[in-house]
């Protein structure tokens, strides 16, 4: 099935709402090829609640899962929080750099 | 679902009207578009629904930018809606937000710039989306059948 741009950037901001799916990440940032056991032992939920949260980083293709034997190690995959990072941050400087000049020009010129 | 989106508010000692002048004339957007202070080689905008806008400008490194969009609201004084996309990335299309509100001593103007794709541009988009999404298409490929 092809999955359009659109939607992808979409499920990567709502998978980035949830605070436990952040946690998630920011451990797989540290610890890359974590088993799915190792990811919920510190969190306060059940399995299936962590294979869940886990499968929304998985349709937004912010982790990878690889099977070995009876083994899930999960990695994370930076390229589409790297993509909807970019357009934040390059029309974040953009605009207020601009706006800083906006409001020198209305606030400073006579009418 | 939340789109991608930058939201600034800003209060300006100056009037509504003067605030909105400054978005929507162009001898006066050339006074303070753009993140440096590079100049506004040319401004046009065409102010009604359905109207167009581009602004050229220079940054001080030299490149040259060209953004052009088209108005979807226009409420005199009040708020503005226009889409925007860069003349060299015409298939990223996004659309900006503008309000603007009576404030003691001036105005708070309400500023939200979100990714957004129309029907058509959304058609476009599918076709023209460059390198970045087919690698993403592939991982997401990969990612299925490795998961099967």
């Amino acid at each position: 099935m092809v999955k359009s741009p659109v939607s992808q950037l979409d499920r990567t901001f709502s998978a980035l709402v949830d605070p436990t799916r952040r946690a998630i990440l920011a451990r797989l940032e540290r610890e890359p090829g974590l088993s799915v056991t190792e990811i919920a032992r510190p969190l306060p939920l059940k399995l299936p609640a962590v294979m869940k949260h886990l499968d929304v980083l998985d349709d937004a293709g912010l982790i990878a899962r690889t099977k070995s034997g009876r083994t899930v190690s999960v990695e994370l995959v930076a390229g589409p929080m790297e993509e909807a990072l970019a357009w934040l941050k390059r029309y974040e400087r953009f605009w207020s750099a601009s706006l800083d000049r906006l409001a020198d020009f209305v606030e400073k010129e006579p009418e | 679902m939340e789109q991608p989106s930058l939201t600034i508010v800003r209060r300006f000692k100056a009037s509504p009207a003067r605030v909105y002048a400054a978005w929507t004339q162009p001898e006066l957007i050339a006074r303070w578009w753009g993140p440096d202070g590079g100049p506004v080689l040319d401004a046009e905008a065409d102010l009604r629904v359905g109207g167009r806008f581009r602004v050229v400008f220079q940054t001080l490194d030299g490149e040259m930018h060209e953004c052009r969009g088209e108005y979807r609201e226009v409420e005199v004084d009040r708020k503005l809606v226009f889409t925007w996309h860069w003349v060299t990335l015409p298939e990223r299309r996004s659309l900006v937000t503008i309000r603007f509100r009576p404030a003691e001593e001036g105005t708070e103007m309400s500023f939200t710039h979100a990714q957004f794709f129309d029907e058509a541009t959304r058609d476009d988009h599918q076709k023209g989306w460059g390198g970045a999404f087919e690698k993403l298409e592939g991982l997401f490929a990969e990612t299925e059948s490795a998961g099967e």
